[in-house]
């Protein structure tokens, strides 16, 4: 089971979720440079968190067009597993493969802290291994995490059930309390908030870890 | 050419007698833009021309050392084939004039100084001191420099990927019109991966690195070198703009071009820029060095040699490189996207010759800059101090409603306001972050923490600078050891007024020999540091202000918290109640906050009690016994207990002491430690083993914080109207 973790220019996430992967998780992790054509046959990518070419444009703007992000694109449209974690998030919204948009934190300044999300389904391939209802502890640190979308956008995500969780005390303004969403297809998950930092108990949470179980026990139950 | 006249020798100012200084090291009058060179390099912020000769006090050395001062940072053996590499380092003048970018290039400013040398930055704090929000003429001003600042430090750690894992923050009226912002950053590396500031090899190019030159921050270092007058507001161009995406690259592309091996030397081009890492990489080599101007990248057209040389742009490196092995290094910067030119090579002259379009525009020795700048004994006299012996006769009416005063003021609130702003965790090393006594980092490699905290006390430094620098020592040990680690190496920036004066020379004197004397006894050697003078505005000084950061080594494990964890565990206070005076009594934060006084002495300190409840502490956490621990400092046992109290875990507390009450609860005696413990006759085994007093003073009770003195109520709140005060006040000041 391969992950692959790109890095971009100004990633800065990258290591702790390769880290999490090998050294929490215990699964084959590479690096994949942002200017590579290929994904080098990993199972699963993760676009980290950080602040991509500086974000100095609009967060993850400059990062839809990099070139390895058409290999990403392509990986998802044929069933991929993409997990986008907090400027990933950022990535995949500007580039189309998550609907709606990342905006200010509603305080208009950089949050990092510990917060509570309730998990809202246990049926996609990263949440599996939770159940619905269940509480995880994990930290964000954003300055752009205010997810919005149409009304439209919002009742689709919400009647196809792809909020996967959802802030108990929303720290940015997102709307519907919307920490983590899928993509029609189930396999592409934007998260504001870093599994990769609670992956070991010495920092304080290992709920972090259950999303990246959930996407190997999909990716072992794939023919 | 520019003709040099007095006016300006003065503009730069350079003394009649530097100036002479100058003409006799070059055996001939300087050109414009060796005069700029020369003021620059001799400026106070690069040459110590006032400290130099007292800095040598400090003791350097020690087991664990393996560079002391001298080089961009200091190096310390953490264990297991690796190294740390820490500094602390002011950005106050800058801060002043432009709050956010004077901060975000105060911390880009330091990070640098630490990759440089080969180490991955795996930590920031900041050290940061306002004039008080609610002043009543600076309040608004004040508001606007925090708010700037906690951004400008949040913006620039947080996109280059740094935690930034603790701090202080306290607010004086000295501080005014003149902030201090101090950064200390900390770096980790192999100890076979030590890279040096020195251009070595006769040929080898000189090659710069990263953003290009433009006009910016022409004459910074001279700026942080002069107090502030009304017209310092007009410097503001002289304040950089920082690039932390830029810095980013340039971490990166540097770790990864001295992986090659080809990389002989590298600087970084922080204050007076190509100047300073031109002759001061020359200069420790016992080499020159031959620069072209026109090769090195500019933003703007038509810069002048002396522009060129004196601009303090940001993210820009100096390295030397193997002959023949350019490629290689060009290659890596390439990848991430970066300029890297070779702008000239090694010379065997020891001169720096700078050439612009082929002629040359300046020729100076490199040891003339760097070391043969001038060395003041400036005259002192009693250090500056217009506060009595004796204070105020009082009687506290309400201990309770005092020490809810005490934990909503400034100086004990929460700060979460401004950490939170801080990407405290990046990495996944943070054991311990901001809010403790002290952060704890810990090494994945080698299943060791590094343990780090920052202290200073200007009111107990103004009040006598040598107790107070010692006591600024001891605090920040007593830090470390509360979270269970062992110090072992310091760094010092020094914030002192105008040295010229001689009661300010006293004061920085006075302080740099407690220091000395402290980190000698407590064998935390200073590495390194910064000197940051002429912290005035309007011939008004700041209080004196050395700030010390600690670092110590712990091995990896869970975390000792402050916050109670449970109900029924021992109180046990290691140090004992301890003593105190009226005149010690005016130091306080009680005299400060509750009967707006100063006066008097900084507390006592014994330092070998001091060592020996800090031994006692860091057993007892290492040994598994502290369900919590937390030292006494700023407003004493009372608001220790409260701060322990605020996750909702009080306690039952009953004193039996002859000291009057407000002493017994607020005072800041040192060498005292506050554990919680559910096994209290083992703790007070050891403790008695290191002869320190271990006194049962209550247990820990769900709700409420109760202190008794010989059955007679003093403090009783429920712990939820402790933690509003204290949560609010710093936010609902911001909102002014």
């Amino acid at each position: 089971m391969k992950f692959g973790v790109v890095v971009f220019p100004g990633s800065n996430c990258d290591h702790d979720a390769w880290w999490a992967i090998r050294h929490n998780l215990g699964q084959p992790a590479e690096f994949l440079w942002h200017d590579s054509e290929s994904l080098g046959g990993v199972d699963a990518v993760i676009l980290p968190g950080g602040f991509s070419y500086g974000d100095y444009l609009r967060c993850g703007a400059i990062a839809k067009f990099s070139r390895i992000m058409r290999a990403v694109e392509r990986f998802a449209r044929e069933g991929g597993l993409v997990l986008g974690i907090c400027n990933g998030f950022q990535i995949l919204v500007e580039c189309g493969l998550l609907p709606g948009a990342l905006m200010r934190n509603r305080g208009l300044k950089f949050i990092c802290r510990q917060v509570e999300l309730r998990t809202e389904t246990a049926d996609s391939p990263f949440s599996s291994q939770l159940e619905r209802g269940r509480i995880v502890r994990l930290p964000i640190a954003h300055g752009e995490g205010c997810y919005v979308a149409d009304r439209r956008t919002l009742e689709e995500l919400e009647a196809e059930d792809r909020v996967v969780f959802r802030y108990l005390d929303n720290p940015n303004g997102s709307l519907n309390d919307i920490a983590g969403i899928l993509n029609p297809g189930r396999n592409v998950m934007g998260l504001m908030p870093h599994p990769e930092r609670a992956a070991d108990p010495l920092m304080g949470s290992t709920d972090g870890l259950l999303v990246f179980r959930s996407m190997v026990a999909a990716l072992s139950h794939t023919p | 050419m520019t003709a040099i006249t007095p006016e300006l020798i003065a503009a730069h100012q350079l003394t009649a007698e530097e100036y002479e200084r100058i003409v006799a090291l070059l055996g001939r009058p300087p050109s414009y833009t060796e005069l700029g060179i020369f003021s620059v390099m001799w400026s106070e912020h690069c040459s110590y021309k006032s400290s130099r000769l007292h800095l040598k006090k400090l003791p350097t050395a020690g087991r664990h050392v393996l560079q002391g001062p001298g080089e961009n940072a200091g190096i310390i053996d953490i264990g297991g084939g690796y190294a740390a590499a820490f500094k602390i380092e002011s950005h106050n003048h800058p801060s002043f004039i432009e709050p956010f970018q004077g901060a975000a290039t105060g911390v880009g400013g330091i990070l640098r100084d630490i990759f440089t040398m080969g180490a991955r930055p795996i930590a920031v704090m900041d050290s940061l001191r306002f004039g008080p929000l609610d002043d009543a003429r600076s309040g608004g001003r004040n508001r606007r420099i925090l708010e700037g600042v906690v951004s400008g430090i949040a913006h620039y750690g947080n996109c280059f990927g740094v935690p930034t894992v603790g701090g202080e923050c306290v607010f004086e009226p000295c501080y005014n019109g003149n902030p201090l912002v101090n950064v200390f950053a900390l770096g980790v590396f192999r100890q076979d991966r030590i890279f040096y500031a020195r251009a070595c090899g006769v040929g080898n190019p000189v090659v710069y690195v990263g953003a290009k030159t433009g006009r910016d921050g022409i004459h910074g270092a001279s700026m942080a070198s002069a107090e502030f007058t009304e017209e310092s507001k007009q410097k503001r161009p002289n304040v950089q703009v920082g690039d932390p995406f830029m810095e980013k690259l340039l971490l990166e592309a540097c770790l990864e071009a001295m992986e090659t091996g080809a990389v002989v030397g590298i600087q970084d081009m922080g204050a007076a820029g190509l100047t300073c890492s031109t002759c001061e990489m020359g200069s420790r080599g016992g080499t020159g060095i031959e620069i072209e101007l026109a090769r090195v990248p500019q933003r703007e057209a038509g810069m002048t040699p002396y522009e060129i040389m004196l601009s303090e742009s940001q993210e820009r490196m100096l390295l030397v490189v193997e002959r023949g092995r350019e490629e290689e290094v060009f290659r890596i910067f390439r990848k991430w996207g970066l300029d890297a030119v070779a702008v000239g090579e090694v010379t065997g002259d020891g001169l720096l010759r700078v050439k612009h379009h082929g002629r040359t525009v300046a020729e100076i020795p490199s040891r003339a800059l760097a070391d043969e700048a001038p060395l003041y004994d400036r005259p002192r006299s009693r250090p500056l101090r217009e506060a009595p012996l004796d204070g105020p006769d009082f009687e506290s009416a309400d201990p309770t409603a005092d020490l809810l005063s005490l934990i909503g003021s400034g100086d004990l609130c929460d700060k979460r306001w401004i950490w939170e702003q801080y990407d405290y965790m990046v990495r996944t090393n943070t054991v311990l972050g901001p809010g403790g006594d002290a952060a704890l980092v810990r090494i994945k490699e080698t299943g060791t923490s590094l343990a780090m905290a920052l202290d200073g006390n200007g009111r107990y430094c103004y009040l006598d600078p040598h107790q107070g620098a010692r006591l600024a020592v001891a605090e920040c040990c007593r830090n470390l050891s509360t979270v269970g680690a062992l110090p072992v190496a310091a760094t010092n920036c020094l914030n002192f007024g105008n040295p010229e004066r001689p009661e300010i020379m006293a004061q920085l004197v006075e302080a740099i020999e407690g220091m000395a004397e402290a980190c000698a006894f407590f064998e935390t050697p200073i590495t390194g540091g910064n000197v940051s003078l002429y912290n005035e505005t309007l011939g008004e000084a700041i209080y004196p202000t050395p700030v010390v950061g600690v670092v110590g080594l712990k091995k990896t494990a869970p975390p000792v918290r402050i916050p109670f964890p449970r109900e029924g565990s021992s109180v046990v206070l290691l140090g004992g109640l301890g003593g105190c005076d009226p005149r010690q009594f005016g130091a306080t934060q009680y005299a400060k906050v509750i009967l707006g006084a100063l006066w008097g002495r900084p507390p006592a300190l014994d330092m070998e009690r001091e060592k020996r409840v800090q031994g006692a502490a860091r057993e007892i956490v290492n040994s598994g016994l502290a369900e919590a621990a937390h030292d006494l400092s700023d407003g004493g046992l009372a608001v220790a207990l409260a701060e322990c109290s605020l996750e909702g875990v009080g306690a039952e507390v009953e004193l039996e002491s002859d000291l009057r009450p407000e002493y017994l609860l607020f005072h800041e005696g040192p060498a005292r430690i506050l554990i919680a413990t559910g096994q209290p006759e083992r703790v007070e085994r050891i403790a008695a083993a290191h002869g320190v007093e271990a006194l049962r003073i209550g247990r820990t009770r769900g709700g409420v914080l109760r202190i008794r003195l010989r059955g007679r109520r003093l403090v009783d709140c429920a712990i939820e109207s402790l933690r509003r005060p204290w949560e609010s006040a710093l936010p609902s000041r911001l909102r002014g």
